[in-house]
């Protein structure tokens, strides 16, 4: 009470002749309902977006990704990489006024990993032996082989032990009035419609200067964006199609700002290893060969998108600078299939050996045209260098379940999300291709999994780099992916938020610092 | 007594209904586990093993009925596989405003689709009779999606005079309560004039089949014939009796009341039925799937069975032997 006594004197000094700032609101929607907003849970992208203005965790990356503390001031790794101390920042409290401790951390790790939390991040911390306090404000990680992506793993929110020590973290309430430590604190959620936040006075930042955060549920792209015609969104992130064409009017730039960056992704070909069609290594880059990357960019992102060599996030440091994006050259595809022994001997166009005809069906999910558009490009490319491709689209839970577990594909059209970490294990090592696990594609090959193996143990970030540097060579030149593209992130943000800042991670990183001048303030809650 | 035993006929069938509904999308492949672990890498197969034990999709099909039933009778639909909130609490947020929406739209469409209906009637085979007609059957196959998004556009770009989309403004909370009801009286102008309009062919050319039917009746004749006004014989005889397939299909519609259509709910952002059945079969979220089932298929059990009753009621012809 005398701190926020003291900051209001403050504010009133500061009146006198800084330029003054309103408190108004920042409106923003999604597609779908958040679902849950325990950090653990929070697997969707709109629970995950509100769950982390509500929590923190030890640490975070700040906008080059950089690791940085966040509930941590600061961390040790012991030399042998198995241990982790983290020191706490003090003084930081909960939303309702109870101190926050190294007890919370050592809860939410039992949370994370008891067998009766289904978690979907508990892989994370499988290779921790143990979490313990040893004071109110350290907490010690001792982990059972070095795990370097684990330190990243330490962003996973952390929640109050005081309010959920008796709870059934499946049934509980906390799930939609979530109480943390972050900058805003959870005021009021209509289902299906909206979710209100507001500034936490006493976030160990600085209370946040926008004073409310406000999250609309609107389930159709069109009409969110009429909704930003009418500016009564403030912010929300547009389709190619509306970035390159239907914001190119007077009012959209008077009132709004569009940015433009590389979103954590990218769209690949996966082919079927086990399929002797794709077990030649000539035959997966004769496809790539085959494929105007830039083609697919300019039709189906508008041009707004780059082309990817391999699986990290462009500019960041596992990504190595030196792989080149595979032209675009049939010639070239036509010779790599001759020398696999795929000519066209009957003269029917299409290319077969020992009598097989080239012939494959590619799968993509239902709901995402440009996918859909990528196929049929990729078709007709494809059938220029006498490979014919049919495309089957089916629905997301039917193709995760009956073709991606089973393994029962011949070639998928797909996106991974790039986590900030590098680590890419689960997708190309080869103990990872059972059924239902993620390296769908069966792919093996001995030095990658040694790689692989290596950068997770390994936690100076030079020494990393050159693990992942290395992966990405030979990723692009073993191509069990064709990689395809990056799309780029596309907000807009209404002009009246001053302090909007692009970083390696994007806008948003400094959100608490995004203010409004009074007189261009849209509302008033106070 | 007679309803007693209709009612006591009805719970079979609706087991019945339940089951096949249970199996059927059990057949859909996926499971709940799978979207919510959905391409993340970080769901280990052990953590969606702990899912799938923890709602219970480990055990046989049947047995899980079994289970889902003998909740079920006692009104306990379960929880959310998706948020954890329970089934009637997430149903009963939805129903309100879908009941809302359709109840005022159908209740525009008979204000306006009976006096249309009688009106075209009237004029059987004339100009301005096709010209309605031609209306009429435009707003019932313009696509809704198409239509909602040009009114958005206009009344709330181009004019603003309407909100686009949504339930409530932003500062709902704060305003007096005549000024809330004129702001949900905003916001709802859209879909319910859409609702309506597309609504409008139904009963209008009912209306119009059934007053033209009626019209050639002998009673009809009968009544000209003996000098009654043309405002009598059609108000006092032949409407009365053209108005009861209208009435049929009015009551017969009642359980749809409940129901909401996805894609206009999605168009404006409204929280109704359609968008929640729709969310969890995509989500494979079974016990609200279940949930909504049920209500519709009691929902149309008793809608028929009152249907039934009400013929016994009005002709002693159908009364039960």
């Amino acid at each position: 009470m005398k701190a926020l006594f003291a900051s209001l004197c403050l504010g009133l000094f500061i009146f006198a002749d800084a330029p003054a700032f309103a408190s108004d609101a920042f409106v923003t929607a999604s597609i779908a309902e958040p679902s849950n907003l325990i950090p653990f849970f929070a697997t969707d992208t709109a629970s995950s977006e509100i769950s982390r203005l509500v929590f923190n965790g030890l640490v975070k990356y700040d906008k080059d990704l950089k690791l940085v503390g966040d509930l941590a001031s600061d961390w040790r790794v012991s030399p042998d990489g198995l241990e982790i101390v983290f020191r706490l920042r003090a003084g930081v409290l909960w939303q309702d006024g109870v101190p926050f401790t190294a007890e919370d951390v050592v809860f939410t790790f039992q949370k994370l990993t008891d067998p009766a939390v289904p978690t979907p991040y508990g892989g994370d911390f499988e290779k921790v032996l143990s979490v313990t306090a040893p004071d109110p404000l350290t907490v010690k990680v001792v982990y059972k082989e070095p795990f370097s992506p684990g330190l990243a793993s330490w962003g996973m929110g952390i929640v109050p032990r005081h309010l959920l020590e008796k709870e059934n973290l499946l049934k509980t309430p906390f799930s939609r009035r979530p109480v943390g430590t972050g900058p805003y604190m959870l005021k009021s959620w209509k289902t299906g419609e909206r979710i209100d936040l507001v500034a936490n006075p006493r976030y160990f930042e600085g209370a946040p200067d926008i004073g409310r955060y406000v999250f609309r549920v609107i389930p159709d792209q069109a009409t969110s964006f009429l909704e930003l015609e009418t500016e009564n969104l403030d912010s929300t992130a547009l389709s190619p199609l509306q970035f390159a064409k239907q914001t190119d009017s007077g009012f959209f730039r008077e009132k709004y700002a569009k940015y433009r960056y590389p979103s954590f992704g990218y769209v690949y070909i996966g082919y079927n290893l086990k399929n002797p069609l794709f077990s030649d290594v000539r035959v997966r880059r004769a496809i790539g060969l085959a494929i105007d990357k830039e083609e697919i960019i300019r039709v189906t992102l508008m041009g707004l998108g780059r082309v990817s060599t391999g699986p990290f996030l462009p500019g960041t440091w596992a990504y190595n600078d030196s792989v080149r994006p595979a032209p675009h050259d049939p010639a070239a595809a036509r010779r790599l299939l001759a020398e696999a022994g795929w000519t066209d001997t009957d003269g029917d166009g299409i290319v077969d050996k020992d009598g097989r005809r080239f012939s494959f069906t590619i799968l993509t999910n239902q709901g995402n045209d440009q996918r859909r558009m990528a196929c049929e490009i990729i078709q007709k490319r494809l059938a220029e260098v006498g490979v014919e491709m049919k495309i089957q689209v089916v629905e997301w839970g039917t193709f995760l379940k009956e073709f991606i577990d089973k393994q029962r594909f011949e070639a998928v059209l797909l996106a991974w999300q790039l986590s900030r970490d590098p680590d890419i294990f689960d997708i190309f090592h080869s103990s990872k291709a059972n059924p239902g696990e993620f390296n769908f594609i069966s792919y093996k090959n001995e030095e990658v999994d040694r790689l692989l193996e290596e950068g997770r143990r390994l936690f100076p970030e030079n020494e990393r780099a050159a693990v992942y540097r290395r992966l990405h060579e030979i990723l692009a030149s073993e191509e069990p992916y064709t990689f395809l593209y990056v799309p780029d992130a596309l907000p807009v943000v209404h002009r009246r938020f001053r302090g909007v800042e692009v970083g390696a991670a994007g806008i948003g990183h400094n959100f608490i610092r995004w203010t409004v001048p009074e007189d261009e303030a849209r509302y008033d809650f106070s | 007594m007679i309803f007693l035993k209709r009612l006591a006929a009805a719970v079979p069938l609706l087991a019945g209904i339940l089951f096949m509904s249970f199996a059927v999308i059990r057949l859909a492949p996926g499971t709940a586990v799978d979207t919510q672990g959905a391409m993340n890498p970080r769901m280990t197969a052990q953590a969606r093993e702990k899912l799938a034990e923890l709602y219970g999709l480990d055990k046989p099909l049947l047995a899980q009925f079994a289970a889902w039933g003998s909740r079920a009778v006692r009104l306990d639909f379960g929880r959310s596989f998706v948020d954890g909130e329970e089934v009637t609490k997430k149903i009963g947020e939805a129903i309100p405003v879908t009941l809302l929406i359709n109840g005022l739209s159908l209740l525009l469409i008979l204000l306006f689709g009976i006096p249309l209906g009688v009106w075209s009637a009237v004029r059987e085979g004339s100009a301005a009779e096709k010209a309605a007609t031609f209306c009429v059957f435009l707003g019932f196959s313009v696509p809704t999606f198409w239509l909602s998004l040009l009114l958005m556009s206009w009344f709330g770009v181009t004019l603003r005079i309407l909100p686009v989309a949504g339930l409530h403004a932003l500062d709902h909370e704060t305003m007096s309560a005549a000024g809330r009801l004129w702001d949900t009286a905003r916001h709802l102008a859209l879909p319910v004039a859409v609702s309506a309009l597309t609504g409008l062919a139904g009963i209008s050319r009912l209306m119009h089949g059934s007053l033209v039917e009626t019209l050639r009746q002998n009673y009809i004749r009968t009544a000209r014939a003996k000098g009654l006004s043309e405002r009598s014989v059609l108000y006092g005889h032949a409407l009365r009796n053209a108005l009861l397939p209208v009435a049929t299909v009015v009551g017969l519609s009642i359980p749809g009341l409940l129901g909401g259509s996805v894609i206009f709910e999605s168009i404006f952002s409204i929280p109704g039925m359609g968008r929640l059945f729709f969310s969890s079969v995509f989500a494979r979220d079974y016990p609200v799937i279940m949930g909504v089932l049920v209500l519709g298929a009691a929902l149309t059990l008793l809608g028929n069975l009152l249907a039934d009753l009400s013929y016994a009621a009005i002709d002693p012809r159908i009364r039960a032997r």
